[in-house]
């Protein structure tokens, strides 16, 4: 057993107590003095010729301050990706889809703003649109970029091994074509922004994103500033989920009309705007060929799959690749073929969201892994013990999993759930359905081609040695990352958590690549641990110089000096620190030595202690091309079983029971994994059986709120057994890696693989609505 | 043309002028300062903008502010007494029930209403449903349930 005295447990989160009494400040809830409220003009057309904009009645609105168009930016493209920068701030010659940014106003209050947006006047050319692959692929298909013929944002073809040749020696070879839709992220909180230019040309952004440090970079470089004189503070932000990882034209326009009116600028998106805003979860078709042996060995998988990306590249590059190289694992393959494609459509664009690249993938392939171990008369949970990797094993397309407790995870579930007692013997109508995946730790290389370091963070000792400040740019975004920084600091400065305050979500404090690719407990864990030591050693050092003795026989724990060998007498170090703190009624007492005695006579000797981290993963992957996407220092994964119900009368589909487990590595906090874990389900239930945004037959979002695009309500979700499996992973901090997104993996495929179970149907087209298992049930009967 | 509007917000009289257009959640939120309020899509689907209106939870961007004028209102901020937390703020806290925290204030005092017209110790399924209107993306619910029958047994407790 470890004898951590702050890591492991069940501490209560830091920033809990401010959430539950209305005291946390969101964007949303703050203003500076004197702002303007901004307001953006939309495209309402899918595909149009801009030909003229005339922005001079709004201009003239009482109370108008500021209507900015392209003519009033550099006109730069930006994007995610340096490889496939296709934005501008506004369009200037074309709109590419329903929500493109035509221009924005700032005024003295948003119904000003927003009566403005209406005066402006566009003159559009509506040109023909493509909403989907098959017309966005066709020879004469109208063209959303020049520089992106055949409206391909990008393609990849990958292969490892051999896999036309592998195939021909396999007992079983299993095609399978599979299709999710389009997912919204739906984070409760809608994105909002104040900007602040001040007199110096100094601006501040206070945004609700995932990245602060991306967003200042873009920010930056689209209006022409130094990144230096650009500040991006991130308060609480709700929810993020991946679409919140990049700069957003909102951001830009509430700097550019701050810039342009030397005024405070706030804006947010309506809830309407977020689904136009998108840069959710993409829609994927795929092809998969799988080749097996009949004792279940998987010797391969050819993996063709297309993308809908919409009207720009967003981080669709990095999900192309996701696509086919989180498949690699946790499955000993021993050939993979993999053909992805991209495709632009006059749809908003799609990103990143939870799991990125993998989620529909995962979906896929794990259904098609129960279709081979039925073929085969395989159970598909000795299907999958047989191939999953183990500790040390490498994927075929170079992922090192430098631990995998993959075996321990489906040993978990199966346990939890009874499994060999349920399968196959459930009741008509009942089911039951397992599965796997694994997910990044952090993605191993930044967005843009950097040797940049991917965290630092500052460990300061306030004067009287009693409280440690933690400084980092690394996002809190509601999974729980301020409280795990603050316990990590506290762990390895040797303090109790009550005496460690974090500051974080400012690009004032570090550099820190933010909350996206489940990266900040490895990575800001790994800088936080070596600036809390850095500080600690500071303090031994002129302790061990002050008594005399040699530093290794020094520790702190749990606010404590330890001495390893004899303890030396200290008393005038007490009676120093009492007499410098006279009337004071918190002295330090008790036979041993404080820390913040130890750190008060640091900071007398040396000034303000102050301890540095950083972090950035070693060079990671192959040679191949796109060999850095899904790179990663270290690999979270999970098993889930699910149980579900349906109605086969009417299709309707309930999950009754979820059993997860998850290898995070050490739990830093323990309900934060299980809370990462719970909340992968819902979501993974939401998109498996419901989400959907829909368009009509213009390219407009035709269920653009919460009331018609259904996420799950409490009535939706199961009971969630979350079962923390803990490795220790070499590449961790204390051995910690990611679960945020891993733990999504298999909840798509376990629901669909229970709804077999329960019907007798393969749902190969997503959600799995009540409409849709009942036609396929009443097809399976006609047959 | 502005309407004077008078409520009993946490506990305290308030008398404002307001225009016949502002709903409830803008009139706490802008003029009141009450921003532990949240707006999470304005059109009642969310319920992250949940108060107490004369006991009852309701959508306060659904609210037409005049409408509820003399009206006793509860917000997040009006809940703790004497700097004590509300037991089931307690209970969220306590028992995980808190991610990015936007949800967590109507979730609460839609959590408090059910509680005080339920006795004893509601089953999970009861449960489920008070909640229902109150959506959340975090947490999958599991550890608010929870919260909530923590809350539901340390009241029994107490009353034992």
């Amino acid at each position: 057993m470890t004898d951590f005295h702050v890591l492991n447990s069940r501490v209560r989160r830091l920033d809990a107590p401010a959430k539950a009494t209305g005291q946390a400040v969101y964007v949303e809830d703050m203003n500076l003095p004197g702002q303007l409220y901004g307001a953006i003009l939309h495209s309402p057309h899918a595909h149009a010729r801009i030909l003229d904009i005339d922005v001079s009645a709004a201009a003239r609105l009482r109370g108008v301050k500021a209507v900015v168009t392209h003519r009033e930016t550099l006109g730069l493209k930006y994007g995610v990706s340096p490889a496939r920068y296709d934005e501008t701030l506004y369009c200037s010659d074309r709109a590419r889809y329903v929500g493109d940014e035509i221009a924005a106003v700032a005024a003295e209050d948003l119904a000003t703003a927003l009566e403005a947006v209406g005066l402006i006047k566009v003159e559009y050319e509506p040109l023909p649109a493509v909403f989907n692959i098959e017309a966005a692929l066709a020879e004469d298909a109208p063209q959303l970029h020049d520089d992106f013929p055949g409206n391909l944002n990008a393609e990849v073809h990958q292969e490892f091994g051999d896999f036309d040749q592998a195939i021909k020696h396999c007992d079983l070879v299993h095609r399978h074509t599979f299709l999710n839709k389009r997912q919204d992220a739906a984070f409760l909180e809608p994105h909002a922004s104040l900007a602040s230019f001040d007199q110096r040309g100094y601006l501040t952004l206070y945004s609700s994103t995932q990245v602060p440090h991306y967003v200042q970079r873009t920010v930056a470089m689209v209006l022409g500033l130094p990144i230096g004189k650009v500040r991006v503070v991130k308060p609480y932000v709700g929810g993020g989920f991946g679409p919140k990882a990049e700069a957003t034209p909102l951001e830009m326009s509430a700097c550019l009309l701050s810039m342009r009116t030397g005024r405070p600028v706030k804006m947010s998106y309506t809830r309407e705007q977020v689904f136009l805003h998108s840069r959710a979860r993409h829609q994927f078709r795929s092809e998969y060929t799988i080749g097996a042996m009949k004792d279940g060995t998987l010797v391969g998988l050819h993996n063709k799959t297309w993308l809908e990306g919409g009207a720009y590249s967003s981080f669709g590059i990095a999900t192309v690749y996701y696509a086919g190289s989180l498949l690699g694992g946790p499955y000993r393959l021993q050939h993979m073929k993999y053909d992805g494609w991209r495709v632009y459509t006059n749809k908003p664009t799609c990103g990143a969201q939870r799991g990125h690249g993998g989620v529909a993938a995962r979906a896929h392939f794990e259904q098609q892994l129960d279709m081979i171990a039925e073929e085969l008369g395989l159970d598909p949970l000795e299907l999958r013990l047989k191939n999953v990797m183990q500790t040390g094993e490498t994927t075929i397309n170079d992922l090192n999993m430098s631990s995998l407790g993959m075996r321990e995870c489906l040993e978990g579930v199966e346990k939890a759930s009874g499994w060999r007692e349920k399968k196959g013997q459930l009741k008509s109508g009942r089911g039951i359905g397992l599965a796997c995946g694994f997910f990044v730790s952090g993605a191993g290389y930044p967005i843009y081609r950097s040797d940049t370091y991917h965290a630092t963070v500052v460990v300061k000792l306030a004067e009287d040695g009693g409280t440690a400040l933690v400084e980092t740019a690394s996002a809190e975004i509601g999974q729980g990352s301020d409280t795990t920084m603050a316990m990590i600091a506290a762990e390895a400065l040797g303090v109790n958590l009550e005496d460690v305050r974090i500051i974080s979500g400012d690009t004032d404090l570090s550099v820190d690549l933010g909350a996206y690719s489940s990266r900040q407990t490895l990575m800001t864990g790994h800088a936080t641990k070596e600036a809390a030591e850095e500080a600690k050693r500071q303090v031994l050092e002129v302790l061990a110089e002050e008594l005399g003795l040699p530093l290794e026989e020094l520790d702190a724990k749990a606010g404590k000096i330890v001495f390893k060998g004899v303890r030396p007498d200290f008393r005038n170090l007490r009676v120093a620190y009492l007499k410098e703190h006279r009337g004071w009624t918190d002295w330090p007492e008790g036979e041993g030595l404080t820390f913040r005695e130890a750190a008060r006579l640091a900071y007398l000797k040396r000034g303000s202690i102050v301890g540095r981290g950083k972090y950035k993963p070693p060079k990671l992957g192959g040679a191949y091309k796109g060999a850095t996407v899904g790179t990663s220092p270290a690999y979270g994964c999970s098993a889930q079983v699910a149980e579900v119900s349906v109605d086969l009368e009417t299709g309707q589909v309930r999950v009754e029971r979820v059993y997860g487990a998850h290898d995070c590595g050490l739990a830093i906090n323990r309900t934060s994994v299980e809370g990462q874990m719970e909340g992968s389900v819902s979501m993974g239930l939401g998109e498996a059986l419901f989400e959907e945004v829909k368009f009509d037959g213009q390219g407009r979002v035709v269920n653009a709120s919460l009331g018609e695009y259904k996420i799950p309500t409490a009535l939706d979700c199961p009971e969630v057994k979350a079962i923390i499996v803990e490795s220790n992973e070499p590449n961790g901090p204390f051995g910690a890696k990611e679960v945020g997104e891993g733990a999504i993996m298999p909840t798509i495929p376990a629901i669909l693989n229970a709804i077999y179970d329960a019907s007798g149907v393969r749902i190969n087209e997503l959600p799995a609505s009540a409409e849709r298992i009942f036609l396929a049930l009443k097809k399976k009967t006609r047959t | 043309m502005k309407h004077r509007l008078s409520l009993t917000v946490n506990g305290q009289e308030r008398e404002i002028l307001i225009e016949a257009n502002r709903t409830l959640l803008q009139v706490l939120r802008e003029d009141l300062g009450l921003t532990g309020v949240k707006q999470g899509c304005g059109l009642g689907d969310c319920g992250t903008c949940t108060v107490l209106l004369n006991g009852r939870p309701v959508n306060s961007c659904l609210v037409l502010a005049l409408s509820a004028n003399g009206a006793e209102v509860t917000t997040i901020e009006g809940l703790a007494q004497d700097g004590r937390l509300h037991p089931v703020q307690e209970a969220f806290i306590e028992h995980g029930a808190i991610q990015c925290g936007f949800c967590t204030p109507g979730m609460i005092l839609t959590t408090k209403a059910f509680l005080d017209r339920t006795e004893g110790v509601p089953g999970r399924q009861e449960i489920r449903e008070a909640i229902s209107g109150n959506l959340c993306r975090c947490t999958g619910y599991q550890k608010i349930v929870e919260a909530v029958e923590a809350a539901a047994q340390a009241r029994e407790k107490k009353n034992d």
